[in-house]
């Protein structure tokens, strides 16, 4: 089957079976590599996306099912010679060891900040509390997330 | 600066500590060499193997270390730049590649900055002492009167020379073998080690550049998945090959013995078929008998073993009698390393030499073992470094690697990737082993220990590839001319496996610690972070509080008047300070706080933690706001880095004290998703407060120490908050209210 699917802002004819998880073809048919295959069970974020500005787990939705919703991955954020606020944070707080996870909690950090722009240590943590993290950077992540939103202009 | 030739004395000072070498077969070899020449360089002897000056005005610095997460390509970049006198900028760093890199072994044991680091200290003196004697030659004026600024040399009548202009000039002139005749800079000299530089890796990882082993695409790349068994020894009876066959997308179902995997050109496809495989698949109701996860600790002391004495002293002398005798038992719950992305590979045969692309630990160990079992010349296979999810020891990234290399052997010229999906991870990687532990001590009448007695028993933490006698991959095991299990080594003290740290630090006149190194094994072990020394510190710091309780003394007094290195007094007396500890300062039945201490490996790093915890008594459930860490690591080569790695430590021991257990009936493992195993979350993580000791000795690894002394402080604030003890981990709501009751 062929799909029409809007990535970053551009529009990509994608042929695969309709159960397909959006995972799949973010990675192999766009060739992104922000949204990473972590449980393939919605259990622990490491694949989100921005799907309709609703954090999805992009293991857990199948393609057929995306529509006309807008999909934003870590790679519509920014990049390495312009990154994005929360990417730029991310690096001044050394916010991550690993940095498989890193993918998953930006994503998070972004819907948090688009819907409360100033949120309280407490809804950070809370807003992210589904992300797992297995090296022990959260509390650096913490930091990065209160620091971008602290940028005046995101 | 001024080129010296130093003695022999102050090069062995400035090389650092130079340790001893484990007892693996295959690191024998290494114990010819002369002992000021750090480990890493003694197989690896050639300049050009660890330096190159490219074309483009870069330096290449090649190591056998891989980047696991820790930042090791960082620090030893930075180390590289200050030998070099370059711009840390100017470094590339080429990561552990059997194609083109030196053989360092194993990325393990908090040894990176220590050994690798020495080498890459070493080679880059050399580097900077042949191109400051080249300049000399060219200008014609003695080494002492030129100086070294940012890649070039200059005379004192303004005559300069760039480093690859004088390395182009003379051809071989950094080539050979490392001479070591060029002392290393002094570390008061040093303007880049000892700064906190930002990861060189994280900001490809952070905005999606190709970074991860999961990233590799290659030319008509197909996708692979295995189906293992449903538990430890069942075979494979029949499975509907031609089923599977004919699935979309499929381009290969691979079987050998009990070996099963399936390939196709998507990933969704494969997964697909993967399930249809499974669930075609019968297996034979063989199963091996595992022990009752709910007592452990007499499970674990029913296997056979071979009981090894690791530490005594004053055993000529009777136990004092008129002593008061305490004892108390310990144990600690399987642990898995629970990355957050599984294992994964990518093989690639081509015109008859398979190269992989791996997040191992070793890759020149998984290289040797992938050729035994594919019966080709080590040459003709690659293992190529590159990062997958984090890695806290031995996990499943060796086995898949074989998985992976298994199937692209049947696809000849088609790269394969493999990863494994959630549930191989869980039920098929390598645990951390349980540990159960005895302790034993008498009390003299002046509130000192007198005797002390320890036993642990666990099955071996180093069953890592690349050792004689067999092979350790996983699917190795199962194919129908299977390959056997290298007998389990016993890394000998003070390094120790099961026992590592097991002989404590304190000053004790009269001791004896037995490992009790198990033979039969239930459940696959590896080595996860700190090997036995969670556990062992676990018991014996939770022992001294006893003991001091028992005393009637203060736990920091207690610890303070046992031990006689001022390096690990000073440690714990700044944790206690930075925390606010008063001495005789009751639990309210909530609230509490506990110390521990711990000298990793007893010859690395110094840490002590102190604990708060919040318990609520109703739910059972362990709170714990604030850890407070005093770390001691000698020279820091990078602060910030280090004390992410502190963290990470702190954050892993909080949650393997509260939480993590992996969970199986008498058949087979249980816990094969996040549901099962649960690690600490946002939420549930304590803020941290790290006090790091300015020190220029030299820099001992920052990996692991802060695990196992937080685990014991947590253990012991629960203690102090209630008064009742906990000894086995983890401290489960069930146990804590149970404790209660």
């Amino acid at each position: 089957m062929s799909y029409w699917i809007t990535v970053n802002g551009e529009s990509h004819e994608v042929t695969a079976a309709p159960e397909t998880p959006l995972l799949y073809v973010l990675r192999n048919d766009l060739g992104l590599n922000g949204p990473k295959f972590g449980c393939g069970l919605g259990q622990c974020g490491a694949c989100a996306a921005s799907v309709g500005g609703k954090l999805t787990r992009t293991c857990s939705i199948a393609l057929r099912d995306v529509g006309n919703d807008p999909i934003i991955t870590l790679e519509g954020l920014g990049t390495l010679q312009r990154p994005h606020p929360l990417q730029k944070a991310f690096i001044d707080e050394q916010a991550a060891q690993c940095g498989y996870c890193s993918n998953g909690m930006i994503m998070a950090a972004k819907t948090l900040l688009d819907r409360n722009s100033k949120p309280s240590d407490e809804e950070i943590r809370g807003a992210l509390a589904d992300q797992l993290c297995r090296c022990g950077s959260h509390n650096r992540i913490v930091s990065a997330v209160r620091r971008a939103a602290m940028e005046p202009v995101r | 600066m001024s080129a010296l030739r130093p003695s022999r004395r102050q090069l062995t000072r400035s090389l650092g500590v130079v340790l001893a070498t484990f007892a693996l077969p295959s690191l024998s070899a290494f114990g010819q060499a002369p002992g000021n020449v750090p480990f890493s360089l003694r197989n690896n002897r050639k300049l050009e193997g660890w330096i190159r000056l490219e074309a483009d005005e870069t330096v290449t610095v090649f190591t056998g270390k891989a980047e696991l997460g820790q930042g090791i390509l960082t620090a030893l970049a930075q180390i590289a730049a200050e030998e070099l006198d370059v711009g840390f900028d100017k470094i590339r760093m080429v990561s552990a590649d059997t194609s083109r890199g030196p053989d360092e072994q194993y990325t393990f044991g908090s040894q990176s900055v220590e050994q690798g680091g020495g080498a890459v200290r070493a080679a880059g003196a050399e580097v900077r002492g042949r191109l400051l004697a080249a300049a000399a030659r060219r200008f014609g004026v003695p080494t002492e009167q030129l100086q070294v600024r940012n890649g070039t040399i200059v005379a004192a009548d303004g005559r300069r020379a760039s480093f690859w202009e004088l390395a182009n000039e003379g051809a071989g002139l950094l080539k050979g073998d490392i001479a070591l005749a060029t002392a290393p800079k002094k570390p008061g000299d040093y303007a880049i080690v000892g700064k906190s530089v930002h990861r060189i890796d994280l900001p490809g990882k952070l905005t999606g550049a190709p970074s991860y082993v999961q990233d590799i695409r290659l030319p008509g790349m197909v996708f692979a998945r295995v189906v293992r068994p449903p538990r430890y020894g069942a075979k494979l009876v029949a499975f509907d090959e031609a089923a599977v066959r004919a699935r979309p997308g499929v381009v290969a179902v691979v079987s050998d013995g009990n070996f099963l995997a399936v390939a196709a050109g998507r990933e969704e496809q494969a997964i697909a078929a993967r399930d249809a495989l499974a669930a075609s698949a019968r297996w034979s109701d063989d199963a091996v008998e595992l022990p009752d996860m709910a007592s452990l600790r007499p499970e674990l002391k029913k296997l056979r073993a071979e009981t090894i004495v690791v530490g005594t002293a004053g055993q000529s002398e009777p136990a004092p009698g008129e002593a008061r005798r305490l004892s108390a038992e310990y144990s600690r719950a399987y642990l898995s390393h629970a990355a957050i992305g599984p294992s994964c590979a990518v093989a690639w045969l081509k015109d008859g030499h398979m190269t992989v692309w791996s997040h191992t630990q070793g890759a020149f160990p998984l290289r040797g073992d992938l050729a035994k079992v594919l019966s080709l010349q080590t040459g003709e296979v690659d293992v190529v470094h590159m990062s997958g999810a984090g890695c806290y020891g031995h996990n499943g990234a060796d086995d898949v690697a074989l998985d992976a290399v298994l199937v692209a052997r049947a696809v000849p010229g088609v790269p394969v990737k493999l990863q494994w999906m959630r549930d191989d991870e869980f039920a098929w990687a390598p645990f951390g082993p349980a540990m159960a532990m005895k302790v034993e001590a008498a009390l003299g009448s002046d509130g000192r220990i007198v005797d002390w007695s320890y036993d642990v028993w666990s099955n071996s933490h180093a069953m890592r590839p690349g050792q004689a006698g067999g092979v350790n991959l996983l699917a190795a095991w199962d194919l129908k001319t299977p390959f056997v299990k290298s007998p389990a080594p016993h890394i000998p003290q003070p390094f120790g496996d099961g026992d590592r740290n097991a002989v404590p630090s304190y000053e004790l006149p009269r001791k004896e610690i037995r490992y009790h190194l198990l033979l039969d094994t239930p459940v696959r072990n590896g080595s996860f972070r700190t090997l036995g020394s969670h556990g062992n510190i676990f018991a014996i710091e939770s022992f001294m509080d006893e003991l001091a309780q028992a005393a009637g003394s203060d736990s920091l007094a207690f610890r303070l008047a046992h031990l006689r290195d001022p390096r690990a007094k000073a440690v714990l007396q700044a944790a206690a300070d930075r925390a606010g500890w008063t001495p005789g300062k009751e639990g309210d039945g909530q609230r509490g706080r506990g110390l521990a201490f711990c000298r990793y490996k007893s010859i690395g790093m110094y840490a002590a933690v102190a604990v708060d915890v919040d318990v609520d008594r109703k739910t059972g459930v362990i709170k714990v706001p604030r850890v407070v860490i005093a770390a001691d690591l000698g020279l820091v080569v990078n602060p910030d880095g280090a004390k992410n790695q502190l963290e990470g430590g702190i954050v892993q021991a909080v949650s393997l004290a509260l939480k993590e257990q992996v969970a199986f009936d008498r058949r087979q493992i249980t816990s094969r998703d996040w549901s099962g195993y649960s690690v600490l979350t946002f939420p549930e993580v304590p803020s941290i407060d790290i006090v790091l000791m300015q020190r220029s000795d030299p820099s001992l690894g920052a990996g692991e120490g802060s695990l196992p002394p937080t685990s014991a402080a947590l253990a012991n604030a629960f203690a102090h908050a209630t008064g009742r003890r906990l000894r086995e981990l983890p401290m489960t709501p069930e146990r804590v209210k149970a404790s209660l009751s």
